[in-house]
């Protein structure tokens, strides 16, 4: 467990994991100590014991996703989303957290009711930063082999968006961006995961 | 910089119509490949079993080393109808090879739309005193290094992410640990370093002192570190990511091995649990033959790749 920063004004008692299957890990864990809570890394079930929040980070959801069903770790994540745990996907991740996911699909969690299409821009040479439109202003979003979410569902929150496709969305305690906020020193979106946990636990 | 003609304004540079890609979105894709397994395929086949043995990437090339090192003759980048169908099969990051300053295979790539460029001391260096400008190209690079003055020559000539060479084909992991353990050797030694030492420390390294002083402020390379270079089991993985790599490239190893979907998923479970004994325990069992390494003191030092870029 890394330190937390008594300094600042989230509890410094919140916990986040981050799962640390593969993708990346070390810069949503500066931007966690950034904000003042502290982080552990996920690699198995047991490990999600006493979290506050989740993130699922960027990375390959293809490894990631196979590496999640080798330890058995899609169920408990389920488990701990089902039971209010807040959980915060990053591209990858945000692949993960959906409903559907098309173009070479993988399994997905299905915590927020929207279609993930993998890849959607095209390659890395395909790869973008822009702003985004929305309720944070000015938030500056780093798009890498982004996939597109789509058909967001009734209970979906779009929370910024960039030539009209959402890419930043909340559906009760799970948020997903198909950009990544670990990349930027903006840190809004994991406030926002935090502001979440303080709320569960008041 | 030489004075190559034909090129126009462009020397040694990407292709006239694209636009170079900022530096923070190349190492960005760097950064998402952080704590996976880059394999090496040379045909659509090899690439799906890769991508199903959770591979975070895949690397195009003609010839795997230990092939080029058997069977000798120029080795250069991968045919361009493999590429593009290994593109169609897979869905992750498709990587491939070009010799070392052959601008032009790397603008063949870059406009194949390939996710990384590996410009690489694995094939036959096509210019032996000049190195790609990747500064110019949409694609990022990744180039091999053996120590910290030859990964800030290669940063500042654009590379967005390093990999140490080891010494690829060889199944033999000494080499490997030797460049792992000089990068960070000499990280840790330059922040012990007053101010006014790092000046004569970066006439040393051979490396500009902006990048230095970088280094020296931060403890760490300005881009992600990865490892390449005679992996050859899951241990060899757990072994560099424990020295501090925070990815590894597997070349030979996986498809010259007796099973190579099996030994692929347990290279990609230890590279994740590198610090789990009992994980490591599971990646180890049941692996059948790993392929056949070479002991450094047969290979002269022509026959070292990791000997090739300056």
């Amino acid at each position: 467990m890394v330190a937390a920063n008594p300094q600042h004004p989230f509890a410094a008692e919140l916990r986040v994991g981050i799962v640390s299957i593969q993708g990346a890990v070390q810069l949503h864990a500066a931007a966690i100590a950034r904000a003042g809570a502290a982080w552990a890394p996920v690699r198995h079930a047991r490990d999600l014991a006493g979290l506050d929040a989740l993130i699922l980070p960027g990375g390959e959801s293809t490894t990631i996703s196979k590496g999640l069903e080798r330890v058995g770790l899609y169920e408990a994540i389920e488990a701990f989303a089902q039971s209010g745990g807040p959980v915060l996907g990053t591209c990858a991740g945000a692949i993960l957290m959906a409903r559907e996911v098309e173009d070479f699909p993988v399994r997905s969690l299905g915590l927020i009711d929207i279609i993930a299409v993998r890849n959607a821009y095209g390659t890395q040479v395909d790869s973008f930063a822009t702003v985004a439109q929305g309720e944070l202003e000015g938030l500056r979003a780093i798009f890498i082999r982004a996939p597109r979410l789509k058909r967001p569902g009734p209970d979906v929150e779009v929370l910024a968006r960039v030539d009209g496709w959402p890419v930043f969305i909340r559906q009760r305690n799970a948020l997903a961006t198909t950009f990544h906020p670990e990349l930027t020193p903006d840190g809004r979106v994991h406030a926002a995961l935090l502001e979440l946990a303080q709320k569960r636990q008041s | 910089m030489s004075d190559q003609a034909g090129n126009g304004s462009k020397r040694n540079g990407g292709p006239e119509n694209a636009t170079a890609q900022s530096f923070e979105l190349k190492v960005g894709l760097a950064e998402m490949l952080k704590g996976g397994v880059i394999m090496d395929v040379v045909n659509p086949d090899q690439a799906k079993i890769a991508e199903d043995s959770g591979a975070c990437a895949v690397m195009a090339l003609e010839r795997v080393p230990s092939d080029i090192r058997r069977d000798g003759g120029v080795a250069r980048m991968c045919q361009v109808e493999i590429v593009e169908a290994i593109q169609r099969t897979v869905s992750i990051p498709v990587m491939a090879k070009v010799r070392i300053g052959h601008y032009l295979e790397a603008q063949v790539l870059d406009a194949l739309g390939v996710d990384f460029i590996d410009e690489s001391e694995v094939l036959t260096p096509a210019d032996e005193e000049h190195h790609v400008d990747k500064t110019t190209f949409r694609s990022p690079f990744v180039c091999g290094a053996r120590d910290l003055g030859e990964a800030l020559r290669r940063i500042s000539e654009g590379a967005a992410m390093i990999r140490t060479k080891g010494e690829a084909g060889s199944g033999n992991i000494v080499e490997a640990v030797r460049h792992l353990r000089a990068v960070f050797g000499q990280i840790r030694s330059l922040a012990a370093l007053a101010p006014e030492e790092v000046p004569a420390r970066a006439k040393e390294l051979r490396a500009p002192l902006d990048l230095v002083r970088r280094v020296a402020e931060t403890g760490r390379l300005p881009v992600p570190n990865f490892a390449a270079g005679g992996i050859a089991t899951p241990s060899d993985a757990a072994l560099c990511r424990a020295l501090g790599a925070e990815a590894v490239f597997v070349g030979s190893g996986i498809f010259k091995s007796g099973n190579p979907a099996v030994l692929g998923r347990a290279i990609v479970r230890a590279t994740t649990h590198w610090n789990e004994p009992d994980e490591l325990v599971a990646a180890c069992r049941g692996l059948g033959k790993p392929m056949e390494g070479i002991e450094m003191e047969t290979l002269d030092e022509k026959q070292r790749m990791a000997n090739r870029g300056w």
